[in-house]
């Protein structure tokens, strides 16, 4: 099953990251693809508020993954844009299993490495504003996931 | 007064660095082991190998800065560290390395806030004069800071999304340039003119800034142009932006001139290694006719150097930690 949002500004696309971060489970996967400027980072920003961190949210350019520690679910941001399938022994895996919520951008870079159950986004960009949003859920958990909040 | 000898380690990145600095201005041995090449291979720092190599070269450097210097181990007065912010592996191997040290050698063991080290970095072969004003440009940062007086710092502004580092390097992300891409752009704009007119970020009277409007106006930009079939003139993107970028951060900079007394203006940060930011940043110290301070080059990244500068002003005041120190990934230093 697959669900598809048209978001018209930034202001919907942070209302749908909020609305997933509400369902919350600890080692959640999130992997969002999409162009530069698509709403990647506008996502994990809306679903780092929803969690309680305070800290602005930006892209983890120069350090592929960037940790915000939190009291109940930790998040971690990678962007994976440059790793082009060289992720194995390096150790991002590790993050998927660290009791935390990890979401990557730019996910399809490193598809072979990807956990088996994980939520997949898709941003294409329709026009300045406005947003395709495509979800794609892996594994029940994140079925139930989509149908209690899309 | 008897001479004051710091060994200060910095590790919070992907460079595993020491140095002995005497009096928090003099370097006297200085060690830089970046990994560079190791990350440029996956085109950015990978948090778990990072620290892995960091533990295999941390004994070496100690060994190399010792060498270098004719400071005995016995003759140091204090440990330096970076405790925060960072990698939280990688800060971790340089505060359990200088916590051991501490013990061993019986010496104090000072925590240095990695941002204040920047700052502090214009503090060798210099004398601080206060009120200051200072501008941190790097990676992770865009901030105006008043210090007025020996580390006191009041945050005037700083960027409200992204700063001015990582928008050079999405800027260079589009224009398929490879990792690290600040300095990439820096020498392609140098071949380059303005012609692209870009447009200018915020336009209000805070001492704050904005990029991503810039980014994405240059993503969009090269987009269009890719999908009417036109090529980019790279060159003159380079140096359109380069110049919008800077010019943005020179306007923050004069209009806190103009509002505040200070005796000097340092440019501290990564991006400080910029050469057409270099020029800017002298040029409106002179106009505003305060004395000016950047660092060397080799002291712009992260280098220990610069947390041994820093921790000087803590060593004076005895502003020594115990071994609970721990390493934070994230920590604000502002009053």
């Amino acid at each position: 099953m697959e669900y598809k949002i048209t978001t018209r500004n930034e202001k919907d696309t942070l209302e749908i990251a909020e609305n997933i971060a509400s369902e919350k489970f600890s080692n959640m996967v999130i992997c969002l693809e999409g162009e530069l400027g698509s709403g990647k980072t506008v996502f994990v920003k809306g679903f780092a508020h929803a969690l309680g961190i305070e800290e602005n949210v930006t892209s983890p350019t120069f350090n592929l993954v960037k940790e915000y520690p939190n009291e109940e679910l930790p998040l971690y941001h990678m962007d994976v844009y440059r790793l082009k399938g060289a992720c194995e022994n390096i150790g991002l895996d590790e993050y998927f299993f660290k009791e935390g919520i990890t979401i990557v951008e730019w996910s399809d870079m490193i598809c072979d490495c990807l956990p088996d159950e994980r939520l997949e986004i898709k941003f294409k960009v329709i026009d300045e504003n406005t947003r395709v949003l495509l979800f794609i859920p892996y594994g029940t958990k994140y079925e139930d996931l989509c149908q209690s909040v899309l | 007064m008897k001479d004051i000898y710091i060994l200060s380690i910095e590790s919070s990145c992907d460079e595993t660095s020491m140095a002995i600095v005497k009096n928090g201005k003099q370097v006297e041995s200085f060690t830089v082991l970046t990994q560079m090449d190791t990350h440029a291979h996956f085109g950015g720092v990978v948090p778990e190998i990072a620290s892995r190599m960091h533990t295999e070269n941390i004994t070496m450097v100690l060994e190399e800065t010792l060498k270098k210097s004719k400071i005995k181990m016995e003759n140091i007065d204090a440990i330096a560290v970076t405790y925060a912010p960072g990698l939280l592996g990688s800060l971790l191997v340089g505060v359990e390395f200088a916590k051991t040290l501490s013990l061993v050698y019986k010496k104090p063991l000072i925590a240095v806030h990695h941002t204040i080290g920047h700052i502090y970095a214009n503090a060798i072969d210099n004398t601080l004069t206060f009120p200051l004003l200072a501008l941190v440009v790097s990676g992770g940062h865009t901030d105006l800071i008043l210090m007025e007086e020996d580390y006191s710092f009041k945050l005037l502004g700083s960027t409200l999304d992204d700063a001015i580092g990582e928008c050079y390097d999405k800027v260079a992300r589009v224009l398929d340039l490879p990792y690290p891409g600040g300095p990439n752009i820096d020498r392609l704009a140098e071949k380059g003119l303005p012609t692209y007119n870009l447009p200018k970020p915020v336009n209000d009277e805070t001492y704050n800034f904005s990029f991503s409007g810039l980014k994405s106006y240059i993503i969009n930009l090269v987009h269009n142009e890719k999908q009417k079939g036109n090529s980019i003139r790279k060159e003159d993107l380079a140096c359109s932006f380069q110049i919008t970028a800077t010019d943005e951060l020179v306007r923050k900079v004069e209009l806190a001139l103009k509002s505040n007394f200070v005796k000097e203006f340092i440019v501290a940060g990564g991006v400080s290694a910029n050469h057409y930011l270099r020029d800017e940043m002298k040029k409106i110290s002179e106009k505003y006719k305060v004395k000016f301070s950047i660092p060397e080059f080799k002291y712009c990244t992260d280098n220990a150097a610069m947390i041994g500068a820093a921790a000087y002003p803590l060593f004076l005041k005895s502003k020594f930690v115990d071994f609970n120190l721990n390493a934070k990934s994230n920590v604000s230093f502002f009053e």
